[in-house]
């Protein structure tokens, strides 16, 4: 299955749809296709129902985060210094506002092909993680996008019944966040090594400090 | 005396309308019922002895399994992949292996991919015998299936004991190939053990095939449509037994499935009965891969030799691979960084998502069917909840 013809097909066949190719420089050659929020119900329902496509068969769904990050580049910048205006070198410190990411493998148990890759990105890690939920056109991503609202923090829109899956319902943050602590409720074991050993010296210094 | 001039005969008589809130009666099964097969937590309602609905409670034996191997080598997450579908560890290496071989583009040899058919075949051979004996001790007849299915299984985890070390936990693939070569006088031992292999299968099938009881207890019951079975990502015999003919092994033609000759059973009515009769013909089409498999091996290396154990970086890139594992599609998601731990793995685990229709399957039906139905999905905690 090309990926491009795939691409060039919803274009003509969803209007108004913005995709864009993600390539996968991996040996394994799965590259896939980012799509936007808005349309991207509009495009499940046609991959899904297309004859000669027919992706039926939504297999995997799942997360990835990343986390923003400051990227620091050396501009020249024209100044006064001393009273002469001189080009200065500067750092210029940018961040990149991070996004949660959206993975969909489809297959096709009618035609036997497969896989493609779809992703869709959040606007960024706080207040805009909401998606569409593609609960509506396979059944099979109802579960798989409860998970993703539990451990990543993604909000499905449209979903119809977004709960936690796998932690308890009184339980605040999202585990499989990069930047995730653990909460220090450990009892720990008389024989500590390594990271946990530090982990449990710290944890002895401050319950003695209180 | 007779019912009729009993005084309250005639309320029981009386037909059921519209339940009202107050009649019905909310009840948890689980997380520590015996049929759960681990802890997990169903809250039914009940209208009488019908279910009118069912919520799955997962997470009891959550560990984040996938963030625990985010922060380890590839090759340290090996061993920890048994403990998910603990039934079937050697299956788990493998999917495993091949998402990496596809991510970092790692060759085979032809010795390895065999190893790879024997050892994954017999772990079919003893999953689906356990299951077909705990199906039968949820429904009642306690202990004599399962244990005719245990001592068949005991034979093939003695040759994973003699292969690999480890009766269960077996960490026996490595990327590229496998960790050990079979030891002397294995093979003609296992041949023995699947020669005899069919001879148990006749005696299940005698026993059960037709069995009255049996069969009063699955026919019709949890009954799963062919449409619902694609659009929920059903896979494995619990698919093919509501007759989607997809069978990973034929789909991918991943390692070398397309040089054995074998058959895929299909289901008509998707019902328990039907997916216990699957997985039991199942059985017979890997004995026969296992005798084409054993009959054909050649001799080599069993592990890339251009593959560096120590310090394995794969390039940035991702990758899914998945396999036919004995309980439906196993596949891992792989994204690398360029570093020596993955950035994201994800397991995409079949009880999980073969599980997410109990509510459809339990709806209508009686309660003491519910532990039937969840006997025939075949489910392992350790992989659900992950």
């Amino acid at each position: 299955m090309n990926l491009e013809t795939i691409k060039s097909e919803i274009e003509a066949n969803v209007p108004g749809c913005r995709l864009e190719m993600v390539a996968n420089p991996s040996p394994s050659g799965q590259h896939s296709l980012l799509l936007d929020g808005e349309h991207a119900v509009d495009v499940a329902v046609f991959l899904r129902d297309a004859s000669g496509l027919r992706f039926d068969f939504c297999s995997n769904v799942t997360g990835i985060d990343w986390p923003g990050k400051e990227v620091a580049e050396k501009v020249k910048v024209r100044k006064l210094v001393d009273g002469i205006e001189q080009e200065v070198d500067e750092l210029r410190k940018t961040t990149l506002h991070g996004t949660l990411e959206v993975v969909y493998h489809l297959y096709s148990v009618e035609m036997k092909h497969g896989p493609i890759t779809l992703r869709m990105r959040t606007e960024d890690r706080d207040t805009g993680v909401h998606l569409p939920s593609l609960t509506p056109v396979w059944r099979s991503a109802e579960f798989q996008e409860r998970e993703i609202f539990d451990l990543f923090g993604v909000v499905f829109d449209g979903h119809p019944d977004l709960r936690r899956l796998l932690m308890w319902p009184d339980f605040v943050d999202h585990p499989m966040r990069r930047d995730y602590v653990d909460p220090d409720d450990y009892e720990y074991e008389p024989t500590a090594h390594d990271a946990v050993l530090q982990r449990a010296n710290q944890h002895q210094s401050e319950a003695e400090g209180r | 005396m007779s019912t009729a001039t009993h005084p309250t005969a005639h309320f029981d008589l009386e037909p059921m309308t519209e339940p009202s809130i107050e009649q019905l009666l909310e009840i948890s099964m689980g997380p520590q019922h015996p049929s759960t097969h681990g802890v997990f937590r169903m809250k039914v309602i009940l209208d009488g002895e019908h279910v009118v609905r069912l919520k799955p409670v997962f997470g009891y034996l959550h560990r984040n399994h996938e963030k625990i191997a985010e922060n380890e080598t590839y090759l340290g997450s090996m061993p920890y992949t048994d403990r998910l579908d603990y039934m079937c560890p050697i299956t788990n290496n493998w999917a495993y292996a091949l998402a990496v071989e596809k991510l970092a583009g790692i060759e085979v040899p032809e010795r390895a991919e065999y190893l790879r058919v024997i050892t994954g075949e017999l772990t079919r051979l003893q999953n689906h015998a356990c299951l077909i004996g705990f199906l039968m001790q949820d429904m009642g007849a306690s202990g004599t299936p399962l244990m005719y299915a245990f001592r068949e299984r005991e034979k093939i985890l003695d040759l994973f004991e003699a292969l690999t070390g480890a009766r269960m936990m077996c960490n026996y693939m490595r990327f590229g190939g496998c960790r050990v070569d079979l030891p002397t006088g294995w093979l003609d031992q296992a041949k023995i053990v699947v020669a005899d292999f069919p001879r148990f299968l006749d005696e299940y099938e005698h026993l059960l095939v037709s069995n009255e009881i049996l069969m009063d207890r699955t026919q019709e019951v949890g009954v799963l449509s062919r449409e619902l079975a694609v659009s929920a990502g059903i896979s494995g015999p619990m698919a093919r037994a509501s007759g989607v003919d997809y069978d990973i092994r034929k789909v991918d033609h991943y390692s070398i499935y397309d040089r054995f000759n074998f058959r895929v059973p299909l289901g008509s009515h998707g019902d328990v009965y039907d997916r216990f009769m699957v997985r039991l013909l199942e059985m017979r089409e890997s004995v026969s891969i296992l005798q084409q498999a054993m009959r054909d091996i050649p001799g080599g290396p069993i592990v890339d030799p251009k593959m560096k154990i120590r310090g394995f970086r794969p390039k940035p890139g991702e990758a899914y691979g998945r396999i036919e594992a004995p309980k439906g599609e196993l596949g891992f998601y792989l994204v690398s960084d360029g570093s020596p731990n993955p950035y994201r793995y994800r397991v995409r685990p079949p009880s999980l998502i073969n599980l997410t229709v109990l509510e459809d399957l339990c709806v209508g039906q009686n309660v003491a069917d519910i532990v039937a139905i969840l006997g025939s999905i075949d489910i392992v905690l350790g992989e659900v909840d992950r």
